[in-house]
C-alpha cells in the first residue's frame, strides 16, 4: 500500500526584483524533493531564478464567508489610492 | 435554505460578471463534479498522450529530433502535472484521480488509442493533435474556474512549440524522398479524422456541453472549435503539398468557412468503447508503471517517516 | 594546431565521451511514461536531455576531425565502432538499478568533468564546464535517491544493494587509462582517470554506507567498451536507435 505524499505549493521569482508568484503545486515527500521537482517541472524554460515551496496544509486562507468583514471595509477608503487626489494643472506625475 | 440560495446567487453573479471561481469559493456540487470530470480527463490525456510519442523516442532519426521529442513529451508530463494539481484544488487527491483512470471511470482523449506506426506520425501528432488541442485550450484560457484557466495559460504558452515542431517535422518529410512523402501523406490520412473527433460529438449530441457552457467551463462549442481547427489547417496542408483526406472539403464563400465531410461517428464510438487498436495497451502501460513504482513510493514514504521520527525523538 | 596525430587522438577522446553520453541518454529515454511518479518522469527526462545535449556537443566535435556529422556517428556506426563504457549500455533494469548506475556515474563524472575543465583543448574544456553544472545537479539528485532507497523499506534496500552488486564489476572500466588517454594526459588534454579512483571510492563508500548499503566484495570485472568490444545489449539498442537511418539511408529528417 502506497502512502500519499504531501502536496506542496510552488512559488517562482521570475526575475530578480520581482515578487514570488504562485505557479502551481506538486507532490513530494519532503521540502527538498519538492524543490528538486519544482525545478524540473516549473522552470523547464528558465522561467525563474528562485523557488519557494510550501506545504499546502501550511497555507491559511481567508474564507469566502469572511468576504464581507475582510474586504468590504476596505472599499470605503478611496483616499488610500493616489487617484483620489486631483493634482493642479502642470503637475503631471506624482 | 435561504443561505444556500444566497450562496448560489453569489456564485451565479460571479459567473455572469465573468469573474473567476476560486478554490475556496462556494460552488454548486454539479459544477465541482463537472470540473473534476473535464479537468482530470484533460490531465489523463496529457499523460496517456506521452505513450504514442514515447513509442518513437528511442527510434527518432536524428539526435536533434530525439532531443526535441524528449523535451516535448516532458512538457506533456508537466502539463499533466499542472492539470492534476489544478484538479486537486477541488478537493480530490491525485491518488483518487489516478484510481478513477485505472477503474475506467475517468476517460482520456480517445485519439491516443490510435497507434503511432511511422515516424511521420510524430509530425502528424504535433501538427494535428496538438493543433486541435491548442484550439480547444486557447478557448479554455477563459474558463470560469481560476486554477484551470491559469493552467491553460501556462500550457498554451508551451504548446505552440509542440505544434510548430510537428508541422516542421512533417514538412521535411513531405518535401523529402517519395517514400518519405508517402509516409507523411499516410500519417495525415490516419490522423485527420481522429483529430476532428477530438472536439467531441456535435453540439446537439453532447451530453455535458450545455451545462458546461452555462457555467462557462466551456467557452466555445464543440462544432465551433472544430470549424476553426479545419479553417486554420487546410492552408497549412496545402503549403506543404499534402492532401487532406476529405473529398467534401471546400471553401464556402457564404459561410466564410470550409465545409467538410461528416465524421464517422460509428468509428468514434467504437474507439471510445474500447475497440481502438491501443485502448488496452495504453491503460495497461499506465497501470504497469504505477504498480512497478509502488515499492519506490513506499520506500520514499518510509524514509521520510524514519527521518522525521528520528528528529522527533 | 595542424598536428594531425594529435587531432585524431582528440577526436577519438571526444568520441568516447560522446558515445558514453549518447548510449546513456538513450537508456534514460526508456523511462519515458514508465517512471514511479509523474514528477520523477519529468526529472528523468531532464537528466536525459542533458546527456543528449552533451552527446551532440562531443560528437560534433569528434566529427569535425573525422569528417562525419553527429548523426552519421550516432546512426551509421555498428557496435564494434562504438567506444562507450559497458556500464552505460546495460539494460535499464528496475528503478533501483537505473538510479544506482546514475549515482555511481554521477560521482565519477563530477570528478572527471571538474578536471576536464582545465583541459588545454578549449572545446573539451568548454564542454566540461557546461557538463559540470549539469552533473552537480544530477549527483545531488541521485545521492538523495541512494538515501531514500537504502533507508526506505526492506525491499528498496534489497533491490538497491542487488543493483550495486550487479554493477560493481563494471566500475574498473571508468578508471582505465590506455595508450591514447595517457598520451593525451601528457599533452595536458585528457583527465587522469586513475587519479580519480581513490577519491571516488571514498565518496561512494561513505555515501552508500550512510544509506545502509555496502560495497560488494566481488572477484569479477569486465572491460572492453573503449576497444569496441561490447555486451550483447548494445547491438539491440542500436538496432532500435538506428532503425530509420538504416531503413531509409541518406535522407533528411
Amino acid at each position: 500500500m502506497s502512502e500519499l505524499s504531501p502536496l506542496f505549493e510552488v512559488f517562482l521569482r521570475g526575475r530578480r526584483g520581482l515578487d514570488h508568484i504562485h505557479v502551481g503545486s506538486l507532490h513530494a515527500q519532503d521540502a527538498g524533493q519538492a524543490l528538486e521537482y519544482a525545478r524540473d517541472t516549473y522552470i523547464r524554460r528558465s522561467e525563474g531564478v528562485s523557488i519557494w515551496v510550501v506545504e499546502s496544509k501550511d497555507i491559511h486562507a481567508s474564507q469566502e464567508s469572511d468576504v464581507a468583514s475582510f474586504y468590504d471595509p476596505m472599499d470605503d477608503k478611496p483616499y488610500r489610492h493616489a487617484t483620489h487626489y486631483t493634482l493642479p494643472d502642470g503637475v503631471d506625475n506624482m | 435554505m435561504a443561505e444556500a440560495n444566497d450562496l448560489e446567487q453569489v456564485f451565479e453573479n460571479k459567473i455572469d460578471a465573468e469573474e473567476k471561481i476560486e478554490p475556496k469559493d462556494w460552488m454548486p456540487e454539479g459544477y465541482r463534479k463537472n470540473l473534476i470530470r473535464q479537468m482530470s480527463q484533460h490531465a489523463h490525456s496529457e499523460v496517456i498522450g506521452m505513450q504514442p510519442e514515447g513509442n518513437w523516442l528511442t527510434r527518432a532519426p536524428t539526435l536533434e529530433r530525439k532531443s526535441v521529442l524528449l523535451a516535448k513529451i516532458q512538457d506533456e508530463a508537466g502539463h499533466g502535472l499542472y492539470l492534476y494539481s489544478a484538479t486537486e484544488t477541488l478537493g480530490i487527491t491525485r491518488e483518487e484521480i489516478v484510481q478513477a483512470l485505472h477503474d475506467g471511470r475517468a476517460k482520456y482523449a480517445s485519439i491516443f488509442n490510435y497507434p503511432s506506426l511511422t515516424w511521420a506520425d510524430i509530425g502528424a501528432i504535433g501538427w494535428l493533435v496538438d493543433g486541435a488541442a491548442i484550439v480547444n485550450q486557447v478557448a479554455l484560457q477563459r474558463t470560469s474556474y481560476g486554477p484551470y484557466a491559469r493552467a491553460m495559460v501556462r500550457i498554451c504558452k508551451e504548446e505552440s512549440f509542440h505544434q510548430r515542431q510537428g508541422y516542421e517535422s512533417i514538412a521535411v518529410l513531405a518535401r523529402g524522398s517519395a517514400q518519405q512523402k508517402a509516409m507523411a501523406q499516410d500519417a495525415l490520412n490516419r490522423w485527420w479524422w481522429p483529430s476532428l473527433m477530438m472536439f467531441g460529438p456535435h453540439d446537439a449530441d453532447s451530453a455535458h456541453s450545455a451545462q458546461s457552457m452555462l457555467w462557462k467551463i466551456k467557452r466555445k462549442s464543440n462544432d465551433e472549435l472544430r470549424q476553426s481547427f479545419v479553417d486554420q489547417t487546410v492552408s497549412q496542408a496545402e503549403i506543404i503539398d499534402l492532401e487532406i483526406p476529405d473529398p467534401d472539403l471546400k471553401w464556402n464563400e457564404q459561410r466564410q468557412h470550409f465545409d467538410f465531410g461528416e465524421i464517422d461517428w460509428d468509428e468514434f464510438k467504437q474507439v471510445i468503447n474500447g475497440n481502438g487498436l491501443c485502448n488496452r495497451e495504453r491503460l495497461a502501460q499506465h497501470k504497469k508503471a504505477h504498480a512497478n513504482g509502488a515499492w519506490v513510493r513506499d520506500a520514499v514514504a518510509a524514509y521520510v517517516k524514519g527521518k522525521t521520527g528520528e528528529s522527533g525523538e | 594546431m595542424g598536428d594531425k596525430k594529435l587531432d585524431d587522438q582528440i577526436a577519438e577522446y571526444a568520441l568516447r565521451l560522446g558515445d558514453d553520453a549518447l548510449v546513456f541518454g538513450q537508456r534514460l529515454c526508456e523511462w519515458c511514461a514508465d517512471a514511479p511518479t509523474l514528477e520523477e518522469d519529468i526529472a528523468i527526462s531532464n537528466v536525459g536531455l542533458d546527456y543528449l545535449g552533451r552527446a551532440r556537443m562531443a560528437l560534433q566535435y569528434a566529427g569535425k576531425t573525422l569528417g562525419r556529422t553527429e548523426d552519421e556517428l550516432a546512426f551509421l556506426r555498428d557496435s564494434g565502432e562504438f567506444r562507450n563504457l559497458l556500464l552505460v549500455e546495460l539494460p535499464r533494469g528496475d528503478f533501483a538499478f537505473s538510479m544506482v548506475r546514475q549515482y555511481l556515474l554521477d560521482e565519477f563524472e563530477l570528478l572527471f568533468f571538474t578536471q576536464l575543465c582545465g583541459s588545454k583543448d578549449d572545446t573539451l574544456g568548454a564542454i566540461a564546464a557546461k557538463t559540470v553544472k549539469e552533473v552537480r545537479y544530477h549527483q545531488r539528485r541521485s545521492a538523495n535517491w541512494m538515501q531514500r532507497l537504502g533507508l526506505g523499506t526492506q525491499e528498496s534496500q534489497a533491490r538497491t544493494q542487488a543493483a550495486i552488486d550487479q554493477l560493481w564489476g563494471y566500475m574498473p572500466e571508468l578508471f582505465e587509462m590506455d595508450e591514447l588517454e595517457t598520451s593525451l594526459l601528457q599533452a595536458g588534454i585528457a583527465v587522469d582517470r586513475l587519479e580519480l579512483h581513490s577519491k571516488w571510492l571514498n565518496t561512494v563508500t561513505a555515501q552508500l554506507a550512510s544509506a545502509n548499503l555496502q560495497i560488494p566484495q566481488i572477484d569479477w570485472q569486465v572491460v572492453g567498451g573503449r576497444k569496441g568490444v561490447h555486451t550483447e545489449h548494445l547491438g539491440h539498442m542500436l538496432g532500435e536507435m538506428q532503425f530509420l537511418q538504416r531503413a531509409y539511408p541518406g535522407l533528411q529528417w
